[in-house]
């Protein structure tokens, strides 16, 4: 015992033969034990991650909801902030209410008959709002009534431009295009094709009749003319004329309001 | 006399505002019945030439005056057909219809295919097809359906205001 005690004479062998023999299957199991340890540290972590990840997919989902949404409200806010700046330039002139009291007795034109006159301040060439949109321009005026020549009518041409790009085109009424509801463009440059279905026209700023910026309608269809410099296609109105009963007329003429 | 000329006035106004209010806005079909050409042609066969003529002047002229662009173009074709309906008179009885609507069709005809050849033609526009099918003879139509139950009507105006036979 005191020999024990006193020398560490077992001790290396000992330790020698106790590291030979222990310490590989030691090692052995401590690696089972971490790879089992690791095992189960995986598996619960395996297990945590699927939790975190229906937590994240749902998250996600949340998100890409909240994000439609906001993409929505942006573009409704670019169309809103569109408008507001189309009215803000329609509200600069001054505009008067009309009825509509009769319409075109045959079925080749669609003119109107509406109930303000000379009498009123109506001028000949004053540019006639509905909905919104253009609806054509005053012909004729008598004491207490006015001629409009709407923007449909087979024999009628407006100079305008795409919204986004200021490419000018020419609308043209079409009787057999109406059937369909449409009228007919042509003559728009667009050499960088930038112009596609869906797209915003409005009257331009070289038209020597209509006031620039009125909503004319959108692009509904569009394809190259065979000279492949214009493109022509045809133009979805924004005004219903079947059904306008109420239009605004813009008391200022083209060749007056550019001398303001 | 007096009476012919007040009943050729109210017609022609009556006849406007009605052709160019109610009819123009109810479409029947989506196409407006010619109730000016029927009063016209009426006119026309029933007192003669120069009737039709002043007839259909004053709806052409009032045609003119609030829907068209040129002025005298409705006058004309109007005038024309009240007078050429007006050399019908001589064989027009009163109780046959068949007589009547066919110059209400020819003249409704008529009325469409010149609107096409000087308002359409003259601009280009080459597809008769179209506007034969889709705006000469559903107008056609519809005026002759019209027509049935005006005639009646104007008949029995013309034959209040003819003189008294002693």
């Amino acid at each position: 015992m005191i020999l024990c005690y006193t020398t560490s004479f077992m001790g290396n062998a000992l330790n020698y033969c106790v590291g030979f023999i222990v310490v590989p299957f030691e090692n052995g199991i401590s690696k089972v034990g971490y790879y089992m340890a690791n095992r189960a540290e995986q598996l619960s972590t395996i297990r945590e991650l699927l939790d975190e990840n229906e937590e994240l997919k749902a998250r996600v989902e949340e998100l890409t909801t909240e994000n439609t949404l906001l993409q929505q409200d942006k573009y409704e806010l670019i169309v809103l902030r569109e408008l507001y700046n189309l009215d803000n330039e329609y509200s600069s002139y001054e505009k008067t209410g009309a009825r509509v009291i009769s319409r075109d007795a045959g079925n080749w034109y669609t003119t109107f008959i509406v109930d303000k006159g000379a009498r009123d301040g109506i001028e000949i060439d004053m540019n006639v709002m509905a909905e919104g949109g253009l609806v054509g321009r005053v012909t004729a005026t008598g004491a207490h009534w006015a001629q409009v020549k709407s923007i449909i009518d087979d024999d009628s041409y407006v100079s305008s431009q795409i919204l986004s790009n200021s490419d000018i085109l020419m609308v043209t009424g079409d009787l057999e295009l109406y059937e369909r509801g449409v009228i007919a463009f042509s003559q728009l440059v667009d050499s960088d094709d930038e112009v596609t279905a869906g797209a915003k026209v409005v009257t331009s700023n070289i038209s020597d009749k209509y006031l620039p910026g009125i909503l004319i309608g959108y692009v509904d269809t569009i394809s190259p003319d065979s000279n492949n410099i214009t493109k022509s296609g045809t133009i979805r109105p924004a005004v219903d004329f079947k059904h306008v009963s109420d239009v605004l007329i813009i008391m200022k003429r083209k060749d007056v309001a550019e001398d303001d | 006399m007096i009476k012919k000329i007040i009943a050729a006035v109210l017609g022609v106004w009556l006849c406007f505002i009605l052709q160019s209010t109610v009819f123009s806005g109810i479409k029947l079909g989506n196409t407006v019945p010619n109730l000016l050409i029927i009063l016209t042609a009426c006119f026309g066969f029933m007192e003669g030439e120069i009737f039709g003529l002043l007839v259909g002047f004053s709806c052409g002229a009032l045609m003119d005056v609030f829907f068209s662009s040129f002025n005298g173009f409705y006058a004309l074709i109007f005038m024309y057909l009240g007078y050429l309906n007006g050399k019908f008179r001589n064989i027009f009885y009163p109780e046959d219809i068949k007589l009547p609507l066919g110059l209400i069709i020819c003249s409704d005809v008529a009325y469409g295919l010149s609107c096409y050849v000087f308002l359409f033609l003259l601009r280009g526009r080459f597809d008769f097809g179209f506007y034969a099918g889709h705006v000469i003879v559903p107008e056609v139509i519809a005026t002759v359906i019209l027509s049935l139950l005006a005639y009646p009507i104007i008949l029995k105006v013309h034959k209040a205001v003819q003189p008294q036979l002693h």
